[in-house]
């Protein structure tokens, strides 16, 4: 079978200014979301705070949880369905954690089971992140996905050339700001899991432009006479069938543990899928292409005869 | 590469045995006895977050404890100048844990520089002052100093964590440094986290001190508490647990008798009369000594059994004790007791510690994650299968069983490493998946290039392999940097996460590429086929 029948030419080097506006747009978007939500939503990994995942015996209205926790006096409580209906699964959140031996958790659940009996829920998570870990972990957070981009461009720099560095990397934090921009959108969760998500999509988009740049390097060598942008455009001709039969099965397999990898695990596959998508766009609109604005802009030395 | 298939062959089976091998005691944990000792005893651990169980991070509060040691050397100062007919006035230990110090002349401070060389190694001068012909004089510990203190006192903190946790009973606790002054916990499958966190965060300084029988208590309520005397609070009393909290109070004599660094021996005993659970205690020589002398003392008074600084009991000392033994009573349930029992066996922890992060993960929820995880690995796998079948048809099927190899020897890897496999892991193992059918896509792609250009099925696949080698490793040592730094920053569950996507990535490079093109090989050289089906 194939879906991308061989010889076919797309131009896609021609459609490099409206991807550029489209990118542009969507990363406008993103920091726009950004500054107006005050930036990401930070989860408790990274803003400190207390989380307690219970699940009831039977259904229970949520004001009743809220109900039975005033005696706990926290100041901002969030209770929010956590998976299915049926599971009668609530997430309880706070930003205050104490650093205490008695505990917020312990109080919270001793209110829970004044209200509701002991035997009537079940707590299956608790996560209590002091102020302190928090700033930690959000400075491990940025350095591991600043030194993997740095780590990525001397490689390629190594392996290829420092134009197809340059545009690999700048693709990446093209990625990487979308990614978190439909987060933000979507006001979802900011946690270490995320972080971990972001140095995934980095390792798959990069993948996905070596793939391209490899081509375009073999054909160089090989069409010597061709101009750059005729050789970008049938490397990615070429590799196309790959690009799209990789990402389907890695979109498989992604919406498998979306539909069935359950609640705890739905927020990393997500970010992982959108980064998926938009590491494999960028791939072929932005990485490629910004080798040609590089090499228009200043032309490279060693002249091709 | 290897031009003979039966060696490839070989190899090949070589290593999916030895991952099977290492792979078994993982997967079938109930071995009869006899085949056990055959097997390897390394298996996957399963993260906190799979099975259940919690991670805590500790911070000792070392500040705190250089306090008490600052205090000391103060005192010994004093001592000091007073022995040597030094005239000063106030010697004292600041917020800030310097010692400040005035005299009255430049003499006074040459000899107090006399004194400290002679006798505190461990101190220098911070600064000196002359104002109004006096001499303001701050002393500090030297950095070293305090530097080999705060780890002397973390690895002590560190020890005795040790020791409670071991005798609360969990197997294979994690008990780590972490940086300067924390302290990595982890406890697998614990059922009562409250517990604990309340058994290994007790500072648990065990204190004897006198009651103050000459003054008024309710005076000192009031706020007029007598020089040498403190206000401390009692433990919660029997009423509690029916709601009614009634805070009471003891005014003690603020010197310390005797602490708990006396004792040799706690143990949970019942009281005869009333079936109580009380903690009896057995002091060492020396601390039986001291306490027969204290109780000979003060017959008739009042001693009381303070634990982090709250009193538990304070009875009425009725005879000379002799033989070092003692009981500390209160209102305990069996369980408490037990705790109490072990901490003050444990030794106290040097300084107070603050929890700084906690996580527990239930038991139920962990066979959840795992149940859940393993179920969309296998649809995904399946998902994946029928597609590369359904478009590569029989080069398809050998994908597949590079797939299905890819994960038995990575599982083996991971037992062989004694990898933990965290819920992010088995999201690592689905992205292997993907990777692994990457690298066959493109050779795949490739061949069929090449057939298209009317090479013969042998030059296809060779140049397919020979092609697509080198984007492969580019593309999987991208990934593998990725990797690197997730495990660099991350921790916990992230962390599993690098470990299974690292190794992923290296056996998917084994199976897509080795092993397939074993397979590929056997084809097209042994047989003389005219088409690939691919």
């Amino acid at each position: 079978m194939e879906l991308i029948k061989p010889g076919i030419n797309f131009d896609f080097v021609g459609k490099m200014r409206i991807a550029a506006l489209v990118s542009a747009a969507a990363i406008l978007i993103s920091i726009v979301s950004l500054i107006a939500h005050g930036g990401p939503n930070w989860g408790i990994d990274f803003a400190g705070g207390t989380v307690i995942q219970v699940k009831f015996q039977k259904d229970v209205p949520i004001d009743g949880i809220r109900r039975s926790l005033d005696a706990v006096n926290l100041s901002e409580v969030t209770i929010q369905q956590f998976g299915a209906r049926d599971e009668h699964e609530y997430l309880i959140r706070t930003a205050e954690s104490t650093e205490d031996l008695k505990g917020l958790s312990g109080r919270i659940e001793d209110s829970l089971a004044a209200a509701f009996g002991r035997d009537g829920f079940e707590v299956r998570r608790v996560e209590v992140v002091g102020p302190k870990v928090g700033r930690d972990l959000t400075q491990k957070g940025i350095m591991a996905v600043v030194f993997s981009w740095i780590a990525m461009l001397v490689y390629i720099a190594w392996r290829f050339e420092f134009r197809f560095a340059v545009g690999g990397i700048l693709a990446l934090v093209h990625d990487t700001i979308i990614t978190v921009g439909v987060l933000s959108l979507l006001r979802m969760e900011f946690s270490l899991v995320i972080v971990a998500a972001l140095l995934t999509i980095i390792g798959y988009s990069i993948n996905d432009t070596i793939v391209i740049y490899d081509r375009i390097r073999e054909n160089m060598r090989k069409n010597v006479r061709q101009e750059l942008a005729q050789v970008i455009n049938a490397s990615i001709n070429q590799t196309l069938s790959r690009t799209i039969l990789t990402v389907l099965t890695v979109v498989l397999v992604l919406v498998s543990i979306l539909l069935f990898g359950g609640a705890v695990i739905f927020d990393f596959a997500f970010a992982i899928l959108v980064g998926v998508i938009v590491g494999t766009y960028s791939s072929i609109f932005i990485a490629s292409p910004l080798v040609l604005a590089w090499e228009r802009a200043r032309p490279s030395k060693r002249k091709r005869k | 590469m290897f031009q003979s298939i039966k060696l490839r062959v070989l190899i090949a089976a070589a290593v999916v045995l030895a991952s099977a091998y290492f792979l078994l005691p993982s997967v079938v944990p109930e071995l009869p006895a006899s085949v056990k000792n055959l097997f390897p005893k390394n298996r996957i651990h399963l993260g906190l977050d799979l099975q259940g169980g919690m991670h805590l991070v500790l911070e000792v509060d070392t500040a705190k404890a250089l306090e008490g040691t600052v205090e000391r050397l103060a005192n010994s100062v004093k001592d000091g100048l007073m022995e040597k007919r030094v005239r000063f006035r106030g010697v004292e230990r600041r917020p800030d844990n310097t010692i400040g110090i005035e005299l009255p002349s430049r003499e006074a401070r040459a000899d107090l520089e006399k004194l400290l060389a002679e006798q505190f190694p461990d101190l220098e001068i911070q600064s000196a002052d002359l104002a109004d012909g006096r001499e303001k004089v701050v002393l500090r510990l030297r950095e070293k100093r305090v530097a080999e203190m705060k780890k002397s006192i973390v690895d002590q903190s560190l020890e005795t964590i040790r020791n409670r946790v071991d005798q609360f009973g969990v197997t294979e606790p994690e008990i780590i440094p972490q940086g300067e002054d924390r302290i990595l916990i982890q406890l697998p499958g614990v059922k009562d986290p409250k517990r604990a966190v309340d058994l290994i965060g007790k500072t648990a300084l065990l204190e004897f001190k006198l009651v103050d029988e000459e003054h008024s208590l309710e005076e000192a309520l009031r706020g007029n508490v007598p020089a040498g005397s403190i206000l401390m609070k009692g433990a919660r009393e029997s009423g509690e647990r029916s709601g009614a909290r009634r805070d009471t109070w003891y005014l003690l004599k603020e010197r310390t008798l005797l602490t708990g660094q006396s004792l040799e021996n706690a143990q949970v005993k019942i009281s005869d009369r009333f079936g109580e659970p009380y903690v009896a205690i057995k002091f060492n020589a020396q601390g039986a000594r001291d306490f027969d002398r204290i109780t000979g003392e003060n017959v008739n008074r009042r001693l009381a059994i303070i634990l982090d600084g709250v009193v538990y009991s304070a009875p009425v000392i009725k005879e000379r004790i002799s033989g070092g033994d003692a009981q500390i009573t209160g209102a305990f349930t069996t369980e408490e007791a037990r705790d109490l029992a072990i901490v003050l066996r444990a030794g106290s922890l040097p300084a107070p510690v603050k929890i700084l992060e906690q996580r527990t993960v239930g038991p139920s929820l962990g066979q959840d994650s795992i149940d859940k995880g393993i179920r969309s690995v296998i649809i995904g796998m399946i998902l994946v299968g029928l597609f590369m079948v359904f478009y590569y048809r029989l080069s398809g099927l050998v994908a597949i069983l590079a797939l299905v190899l890819n994960i038995v020897i990575l599982l083996g890897a991971m037992a062989l490493f004694d990898a933990t496999l965290t819920l992010p892991g088995i999201a690592g193992i689905v992205l292997t998946i993907g990777m692994a059918v990457d690298a066959n896509v493109l050779i795949f792609e490739r061949a069929r290039e090449e057939l298209r250009l009317g090479k013969t099925p042998r030059a296809a696949i060779e140049a397919g392999y020979a092609r697509a080698f080198l984007t492969i490793l580019d593309t999987n040592v991208t990934t593998l940097l990725a990797a690197v730094f997730l495990f660099q920053f991350g921790t916990g569950p992230v962390k599993g996460f690098a470990v299974t996507l690292s190794i992923g990535i290296i056996v998917s490079m084994f199976t897509a590429i080795f092993v397939t093109r074993i397979i590929f090989d056997h084809v097209t050289w042994n047989r003389k086929i005219k088409a690939l089906s691919i």
